[in-house]
């Protein structure tokens, strides 16, 4: 069976963000991008699909500028065979997304939508949830485990209280969770040999999807600035600050 | 004007979740409903009616709703929607699998994890792991939302008397099945809403080593937390985890323990009122918003915490 993959192009979570002095929102200018860890995880669930003979076809799908295209080349390094970019230069909203995401699935037919849970960057959590209404298909969000048999799927979720399992209708859309695995480094032959596969290049015109963003950022700030780093000797100083001083114990 | 509250609760009591975003309601302000999906969930809609500003009450009971399927909930919040203004939920594992859905089949976007309220249609969320604040208008006619709980007290549980009002929907589509759970148990309080938080993190070294950390919560009757490090480390479930992507905790007082103070975990506890850190590093950047640090072996000053604690609880 298919797998289509979402892969989101987002600061690398090891740069520490700056809001912008104009409070339009963060540097990204000479900034470090990667690939959205959770989509990382995603794709490492896709190549394992494959690698165990459920899944037959990865394809990685990334939406945004022209250098999502390296997102979707470490998707294929990774073990994806082919990729889809829709090329867009616009602030791409998740319901945009996710109507973006319906038309490509509703070319190309998997049987499973994998995503990231959230992407670091606007934490939203939000896009899978959203495919899988427009699509009409079952939905295991925050997935732990994920197992394919006799046309469902068995997802293990993480929720507040501990672990859930719920059975999927195929075809489904699964968002992971950092548990699902650990993902694999792409090996230099298979980076060299992810050159060479194919990703088609589409549009939000080509795919008849309006991306007119619903929510309008107004300004974006820093959070105040907690004052921390005071040191104690003792433990018997720090219960009696938390006691007397700052009264919590 | 009329706000549609998403009540999260286990058929029987509401949980503490919901609380919080009535309290994000009342202060967009409107006539609040809250709607509660289940199955026998009677107990939990009358103790919503009492919740303070509630002025009515929708209950669904369909064996399709007890576990709150997403599918099935989503098509009937669907259902009554468009009376409202407004749809809340909280940022909970609960909220975020169903207001997504309901926001999608609504043709609107989702403000996701919201912690403020600047007027009916504009709201204040962190981004980037709470190293930004977003303020964001919505230019929907619905506003699907999902709310942050720790930055809205939550609504007291009497005061309130809304009306019962039995309603209906298509009940089960067939497209997922709840095969069931395993729920932590614990006698300590949850950690969204405790009072102290006892954290630990990589320092650990097992999962055999948080008793020390049960034996100072329990002193403090507080709940315990973990980094991510220590659950993908397997010392403690998954539920345990706070951080960016795991619970959004900001209790009176938060002890991280062997916890060096990653930006994903600090955005999960960095509005705790009162921050303590225990770490052999001082460098570790968990000293850089903690109010009170201590440099040392963990090992050697938790147990003399927890010591100190008893000496006091005895005195």
């Amino acid at each position: 069976m298919k797998v289509l993959v979402a892969v989101k192009r987002v600061i690398d979570f090891n740069v520490k963000v700056r809001v912008k002095p104009d409070k339009t929102g963060v540097e990204t200018a000479n900034v470090k991008m990667s690939m959205n860890p959770f989509d990382e995880i995603g794709v490492e669930e896709a190549v394992r699909l494959k690698e165990a003979g459920v899944a037959t076809e990865i394809v990685a799908v990334s939406l945004g500028p022209q250098q999502c295209q390296e997102t979707i080349r470490t998707a294929l390094a990774m073990g994806a065979d082919r990729g889809i970019h829709v090329l867009s230069d616009a602030e791409l909203q998740p319901l945009a997304v996710a109507k973006l995401m319906k038309a490509i699935a509703e070319k190309e037919h998997p049987q499973l939508f994998i995503l990231g849970k959230q992407a670091i960057d606007d934490d939203s959590n939000q896009t899978g949830q959203m495919l899988s209404a427009l699509l009409g298909w079952s939905q295991g969000t925050f997935a732990s485990k994920l197992k394919l048999e006799g046309g469902k799927a068995m997802v293990t979720r993480e929720v507040d209280g501990g672990l859930e399992t719920v059975e999927l209708k195929l075809p489904a859309v699964v968002t992971t969770d950092l548990r699902l695995n650990e993902p694999r480094y792409a090996s230099l032959p298979n980076i060299m040999k992810a050159k060479k596969k194919p990703i088609e290049q589409l549009t939000p015109e080509a795919l008849k999807v309006d991306v007119t963003p619903r929510l309008v950022t107004l300004k974006v700030e820093e959070p105040a600035k907690r004052q921390g780093g005071k040191k104690v000797g003792s433990v018997q100083e720090l219960v009696d600050k938390l006691k007397n001083e700052a009264r919590v114990i | 004007m009329a706000l549609l509250v998403i009540a999260e609760h286990d058929n029987k009591t509401l949980k503490a979740a919901t609380l919080h975003a009535v309290a994000a309601a009342a202060a967009i302000g409107g006539e609040i409903h809250l709607l509660v999906a289940g199955k026998d969930a009677k107990a939990a809609a009358e103790a919503a009616t009492k919740v303070a500003g509630v002025a009515k009450v929708l209950l669904a009971e369909d064996a399709a709703y007890e576990h709150a399927l997403a599918e099935d909930v989503a098509a009937l919040a669907v259902k009554f929607a468009p009376n409202y203004s407004h749809v809340l939920a909280p940022a909970s594992t609960f909220g975020k699998n169903l207001a997504p859905r309901v926001a999608a089949l609504l043709d609107v976007a989702q403000l996701s994890d919201i912690s403020g309220v600047v007027s009916p249609d504009t709201f204040v969320r962190p981004i980037y792991a709470g190293n930004a604040l977003a303020t964001v208008q919505s230019k929907d006619k619905i506003k699907v939302i999902t709310v942050r709980g720790t930055a809205f007290p939550g609504a007291a549980t009497e005061g309130g008397n809304g009306a019962i009002e039995t309603i209906s929907g298509a009940g089960s589509a067939g497209l997922s099945r709840y095969i069931g759970a395993e729920l932590s148990k614990s006698e300590r309080p949850e950690l969204t809403s405790a009072r102290v938080i006892v954290s630990g993190g990589r320092g650990m070294q097992s999962g055999d080593n948080f008793k020390l950390l049960e034996s100072v919560a329990d002193k403090l009757g507080a709940a315990v937390g973990a980094s991510r490090a220590a659950v993908d480390a397997g010392f403690v479930p998954n539920d345990y985890q706070v951080g960016q992507t795991g619970k959004i905790v900001a209790p009176e007082l938060y002890i991280a323990v062997g916890i060096s103070g990653a930006i994903q975990h600090l955005a999960g506890m960095k509005d705790s009122k009162v921050i303590v850190a225990i770490n052999k590093d001082e460098e570790a950047p968990i000293f850089q918003i903690a109010d009170y640090g201590i440099v040392g072996d963990l090992f050697k000053i938790v147990p003399e915490l927890d010591q100190e604690l008893a000496k006091r609880q005895g005195s």
